[in-house]
């Protein structure tokens, strides 16, 4: 990164490895396409239009390169479930409706260097044999949105898009699509369904795989912004070169969104697995605030499972089973999912002891009651449901057996719907009364045990 | 080792191994075991969108041996042994594979019904004392089945819209809706008339209907025979009778000639609702609205209950011996050549067996029936407005049904035709025979259900049964042969068409020994070549394929297509 000066009080922390956000904050950058040009850019789409397709899809699978929404999916093998027998057209959706609370990497990106999610998109539509994409950018970032529509009539102007691209014969048109301002927009299929004009019904799976049956029933390949920003630096350094990045199986570096109660929140582009949770509390964030103690962390978005400060997590099998606390947690996929949680989609949620649990833990029910999109019963009903029971234990009105009947309503969404909207909206109350309960239990009345809650609405069912 | 076929797969189900054709959905493969996986949005006749999550099951695989291991040994049936999935699945839209195992008990398939009921009812009103759908609901049956018979949920339930007409027919409470969808779907799939929606998010989803338009489609009452709950209502059955005081009937609606079987419910001889019965080769699930409430004139204050004689200007109750002695005179003193017979193709093939003996019997120069046509509405209804017009050409053996009406209507003003015999027919209002011109014959006989402008005309007047009141064979425009069955009993002194026609001709010097409808069918077994070998019994709730007639029925045409493209199961 030399010879780049970033804004003042926005300089990266020498911890950071900065690929993707590499412009980002930059000073003398801008989003105009001759500011890309100048620094190289679409040199790897014209690099790309010259390879046999399942080149760049073997180049990416070689990477390892992890999806950065949400579920980690290896990017290559998901290109790779296009049925090769297809004769549909084939779609690519960029994902921008980043709405995991506790995330906000990609809007930055679309903000201040569309182009190179354009040119990630391009090769991924060569590399998949998409002639038709679509940005599907979430309803609250309008800005955003214009950004990227300037972006791309700049590309097509230049012949980065649009019929025959740099004489390849490769034609490619991309599309703005804003949402209207839904969470559930974000799950690949209910984006799709949304991306159709109806209502983001997430589709069942089998048989709706949007690899097979997506958009219009074609073939279609749904990735994040920031995974496909990836797409042009592996091609630029190749698979060997990035994967060197990172850890074994956590390849490259992502973007991780801190915020809470730390000094310094914000986004910070580190190698996967080369940070700890420490590192990313302390050194990246400048540490928790004066006096404070952590109390836990969410740690990839607001439907990870928390992990509680003072927890102890087993790692490893055999041999190779270590014992780490929360500060030692490298920031990687599988140790993540190892101590029980995620890296979701990067965003860390600090919290510290002048945090109420129940506070924290309404405040992520409330979220997910409103976002429930209502199809299938467990959460529509649920979530709610959840809702309501932590609204009284803030408010003084629950009884220690609401614990007990959260926790079971939470057990009764999980695993059960329709779409991971069911683990995410029960995960969080899951692990909360099963890390927290003695504080939740604190926060009720025994004396409340077996009143009736909604007298109100008895007696004015009885007619009284 | 069991022999494999090349489309059948090996399936367990609740421990006992069955073969099932590959791809059938877990639900289906688990009803022919004889096991029932509860459900609420699955409906074999629309999509699958798997959203009540009440038929999740317990699902597994032979397990996948790690690479370089050995592969599972099978069974000595052949059987793999089976990796249970920690996931639940859903029954209604998975379908099976080779060596699957689908376990419908145990604890993980229990608990997930115990949920799913307790998440259901946590917002439903409970009103199922007030509630139509009570004594059929799904959540009812599934609650005490499945249920966990106590709630925990203490909290204030989402308040929604009640009591709101979504169309002319329906009326819909919000907060009794499971969100199934299933009436969205129908409108959508099988309607064609996508006017149903669900607005709102969350637990404060709301059906809807689009703003500005209603559900008002010919077909809208359908989706209250498919919601499974109590949301949707239909405003001519609200309130009027519990369904579990009501006796069911199998029969056939006979406003068209499509014969959509029904099922008649029926309390204390009034009939106060009909619904279609399924028939996947006449009418799938569905009926019209306008033939499903096409009943409410069987209990007209218009009903004839008496046989009348004409005196003078005015009709006169009378014995049955003494109408039927009257008609006797008249017709006796007449050469057949002057008397003519207008049936009814909505008469069964009973009925027209026994008028086919009544003609000869007389020797009647002059025979026909009345035709009804309207327009087919390329769904279910047949463009011939009669049931049984196929019976007709075949029993009574009319070419063309309906073509001598102007020739009869002729002779009368000719004075070659004297005498009319009319059965089950208004000829005044339905065949365009005038008052004056009935006025010009010697004689006029009428059996009708309903007091009309014919029986004004007519010297002796007979009442006949309505089609809810007797029982018989029709034969569709299909060409299926299909049972109408009596639902109730007729007001007074109405008898059966057949029992008319048959005294008749005993009163005018005949004899048949005919004493029961089914001595009609052995006669028609024995007469009609095409019912050769039939009997009464195998006709059954749905009917046979009789003869031949080329005829569609356009809804099963697109149903066909659906099923082929693996839409829906069908």
């Amino acid at each position: 990164m030399s010879g780049i000066s970033y804004k003042s009080g926005r300089v990266p922390h020498a911890k950071e490895h900065r690929v993707v956000f590499r412009n980002i904050d930059r000073e003398g950058w801008d989003t105009s396409i001759a500011t890309y040009l100048s620094e190289g850019g679409y040199e790897q789409l014209k690099k790309a239009l010259a390879l046999p397709k399942q080149e760049i899809i073997d180049e990416v699978k070689k990477a390892g390169l992890r999806g950065r929404g949400g579920a980690g999916f290896p990017c290559g093998v998901k290109w790779g479930f296009i049925p090769p027998t297809n004769t549909k057209p084939v779609y690519l959706i960029c994902n921008a409706d980043e709405s995991e609370p506790g995330t906000f990497k990609d809007r930055y990106i679309l903000h201040q260097d569309p182009h190179q999610l354009i040119e990630g998109m391009a090769i991924a539509c060569f590399a998949v044999g998409a002639s038709l994409s679509y940005i599907y950018i979430r309803e609250e970032f309008p800005e955003a949105a214009k950004i990227v529509e300037k972006a791309i009539a700049e590309a097509h102007e230049k012949g980065f898009l649009g019929k025959n691209i740099q004489g390849s014969g490769f034609d490619l048109e991309i599309y703005v699509h804003r949402g209207a301002g839904a969470y559930i927009c974000g799950e690949e299929t209910g984006l799709i369904e949304s991306l159709e004009g109806k209502r983001p019904y997430p589709r069942i799976k089998p048989p709706y795989f949007p690899a097979a049956m997506g958009l219009y029933l074609c073939p279609t390949i749904v990735n994040n912004v920031e995974t496909l920003c990836h797409v042009k630096h592996i091609l630029e350094i190749g698979a060997d070169a990035w994967s060197k990045t990172g850890t074994p199986n956590n390849t490259g570096t992502r973007i991780l969104c801190v915020s809470g109660d730390v000094q310094k929140p914000g986004y910070f582009e580190v190698e996967v697995g080369k940070v700890t949770m420490g590192e990313v509390i302390n050194d990246l964030c400048g540490g928790l605030k004066p006096g404070r103690e952590l109390k836990a962390v969410i740690p990839g978005g607001s439907s990870a499972k928390v992990l509680r400060a003072d927890e102890v997590f087993t790692v490893g099998r055999g041999d190779d089973a270590r014992q780490l606390t929360i500060w030692d947690i490298p920031m990687d996929f599988d140790t993540l999912a190892a101590c029980g949680s995620m890296a979701g989609s990067g965003g860390v949620i600090v919290i510290d002891d002048s945090r109420s649990i129940s506070w924290v833990l309404n405040n992520i029910n409330n979220f997910y009651a409103h976002e429930s999109c209502g199809q299938c019963t467990p959460c529509r009903e649920g979530s709610l449901w959840m809702k309501k029971i932590t609204d009284r234990v803030v408010a003084g009105k629950a009884s220690p057996s609401d614990i007990d009947t959260l926790y079971g309503v939470a057990k009764n969404i999980d695993g059960r719907t329709i779409c991971a909207f069911g683990e995410a909206c029960s995960w969080p109350t899951e692990s909360f009364v099963e890390k927290f309960r003695d504080e939740l239990v604190s926060d009720t009345r025994p004396e409340l045990e077996g009143a009736i809650v909604n007298a109100e609405t008895l007696t004015a069912a009885a007619g009284l | 080792m069991s022999e494999i076929k090349t489309d059948l797969v090996d399936v367990q189900i609740d421990g006992a191994w069955h073969q099932f054709p590959k791809g059938m959905r877990m639900i289906e493969a688990c009803r022919q075991a004889g096991v029932e996986v509860p459900h609420y949005c699955y409906h074999p006749k629309l999509t699958s969108p798997g959203n009540c999550r009440m038929c999740l099951v317990e699902m597994g695989m032979p397990p996948r041996p790690a690479p370089g291991a050995d592969a599972p040994a099978p069974d000595e049936n052949g059987h793999l042994p089976i990796a249970w999935m920690p996931r639940p699945v859903i029954a209604c839209a998975n379908t099976i594979g080779p060596n699957m195992g689908i376990r419908t008990t145990g604890p993980l398939t229990e608990e997930c019904r115990k949920g799913v009921m307790e998440l259901l009812l946590a917002n439903h009103p409970l009103d199922c004392p007030i509630c139509d759908q009570a004594g059929e609901c799904s959540l009812q049956e599934f609650s005490v089945e499945h249920g966990k018979g106590e709630s925990r949920f203490r909290e204030r339930k989402v308040k929604k819209p009640k009591n709101v007409a979504v169309g002319p027919r329906i009326r819909l409470d919000d907060e009794r809706c499971i969100m199934c969808s299933r009436c969205i779907r129908f409108t959508d799939e099988i309607a064609d008339d996508p006017v149903l929606g669900f607005t709102d998010r969350g637990s404060h989803t709301v059906l809807t209907v689009y703003p500005g338009r209603e559900l008002a489609n010919n077909y809208s009452l359908n989706t209250v025979d498919i919601c499974p709950v109590g949301a949707l209502t239909s405003n001519d059955f609200r309130f009027q009778m519990r369904v579990w005081f009501m006796r069911e009937t199998n029969t056939i609606d006979t406003n068209c000639a499509t014969g959509c079987n029904i099922t008649v419910f029926a309390r204390e001889n009034k009939i106060y609702r009909i619904t279609p019965r399924q028939n996947n080769d006449v009418n799938s699930d569905w009926m019209p609205d306008s033939h499903r409430l096409n009943f409410h004139w069987i209990e007209s204050e218009s009903r004839l209950t008496d046989p009348l004689v004409k005196d003078g200007d005015h009709h006169r109750l009378a014995s049955w011996s003494e109408a039927l002695a009257t008609a006797a005179d008249k017709l006796s003193a007449l050469d057949g050549s002057e008397i003519a017979v207008i049936a009814s193709a909505r008469m069964t093939n009973e009925e027209l067996l026994i008028v086919n003996r009544l003609v000869k019997h007389l020797k009647a120069g002059h025979v026909d029936t009345v035709a009804r046509v309207g327009e087919a509405d390329g769904y279910l209804i047949s463009a011939d407005r009669n049931p049984n017009t196929n019976g007709v050409k075949l029993v009574l053996g009319l070419e063309n049904p309906g073509s001598q009406n102007e020739a009869i209507k002729a002779g009368i003003e000719q004075g070659r035709i004297k005498a009319v015999i009319a059965l089950q027919e208004n000829l005044v209002d339905d065949a365009g025979f005038t008052p004056e011109l009935l006025g010009k014959l010697d004689f006029l006989l009428s059996t009708y259900p309903l007091a009309n402008a014919t029986a004004d005309a007519s010297d002796v007047v007979l009442p006949g049964a309505s089609w809810a009141e007797k029982s018989g064979t029709m034969i569709n425009a299909t060409g299926r042969l299909q049972r109408l069955n009596k639902a109730v009993d007729a007001p007074g002194q109405t008898l059966e068409p057949w029992e008319i026609v048959r005294d008749l001709i005993q009163a005018t010097g005949g004899g048949n020994g005919i004493y029961a409808v089914t001595d009609l069918f052995k006669q028609l077994a024995a007469d009609v070549s095409e019912f050769s070998g039939l009997t009464w019994g195998q006709i059954g709730d749905l009917g046979v394929p009789l003869i031949e007639t080329g005829v569609t029925i356009p809804l099963l045409e697109r149903e066909k297509q659906r099923i082929a493209s693996g839409l829906i199961v069908g």
